[in-house]
């Protein structure tokens, strides 16, 4: 076994139960923490697809932001109670059966992908780092959603703040 | 040999287990959660087709996703905070105001 095989196994394994881990346990604090496990071994899946400044990203905003974000309001809301409740909705039955359903008709068209996937493409080769040919595609072609990414992300800022802040009337 | 089938595979899974997260828990942090793990599949999927055409359109494509799923972790928490200091809550089933 190479050593890519062996780190997509890994990763994968580490992807796969993290999120398992998410959507079965029982405490929200141990939910947060598979679910930072399954953001790793994402990350380094981009790794080994070669997308180093998406890694570095992975890490710093999801693991590092957003994960605090979720410790910090799993926190505020005290779910010490919660997690003695019931953790599993009425639906449950049926959304198995759903995702059942929907498990068969992925894997099924996976499985035919050979035949449905486009010859790969090299339009133009990739030169110089990573993060430097990302940059120049991401500030040429696709500046204009680039700017209206950051007006998306001041609104949610300000959204947020309205909504989780205290009012004083 | 890893191919691009073994990442759709991957991607496929994680899908499908955030998404029976989405319909079967309560408790509405974990679902929020559960949603996160959705945008990383889409993004292994975009990473893995980026490789497959060597092209970086797709890494840009995930930068996008991750900002969409920042954004939408924050105001979720937001709205979460709000609905917890008004209906002292987090179960989503509790929250049935508008049912009849």
């Amino acid at each position: 076994m190479s050593g890519d095989t062996f780190f997509f196994y890994a990763f994968s394994a580490l992807a796969l139960l993290g999120g398992l881990g998410t959507v079965l346990l029982r405490n929200a604090v141990h939910c947060a923490l598979a679910l930072m496990t399954s953001l790793l071994g994402v990350a380094g899946l981009y790794l080994l697809q070669g997308a180093e400044f998406l890694f570095a990203v992975q890490i710093v905003l999801y693991i590092g932001g957003i994960m605090v974000l979720f410790l910090f309001v799993i926190m505020l809301v005290n779910l010490d109670q919660a997690s003695k409740l019931q953790q599993f909705g009425r639906q449950t039955p049926i959304a198995l059966v759903v995702a059942l359903a929907a498990v068969a008709a992925i894997f099924s068209m996976l499985s035919k992908s050979a035949v449905l996937l486009p010859a790969s493409v090299s339009l133009t080769p990739l030169t110089g780092g990573n993060t430097e040919t990302v940059a120049n595609v991401l500030f040429t072609d696709y500046l204009l959603p680039f700017e209206l990414v950051s007006i998306l992300l001041l609104v949610a800022v300000v959204g947020s703040v309205m909504m989780a802040g205290k009012r004083t009337e | 040999m890893i191919t691009i089938n073994h990442y759709m595979a991957v991607s496929a899974a994680l899908l499908l287990i955030g998404t029976v997260g989405v319909m079967t828990r309560r408790n509405i942090v974990v679902i929020l959660m559960s949603i996160e793990l959705i945008l990383n599949a889409v993004n292994v999927n975009l990473i893995a087709f980026s490789k497959y055409h060597n092209q970086v359109t797709g890494q840009v494509f995930a930068i996008f996703v991750i900002a969409v799923a920042v954004a939408e972790a924050a105001v979720g928490l937001g709205v979460l905070i709000a609905m917890f200091r008004n209906k002292g809550t987090v179960q989503a089933d509790e929250v049935d105001l508008l049912k009849w």
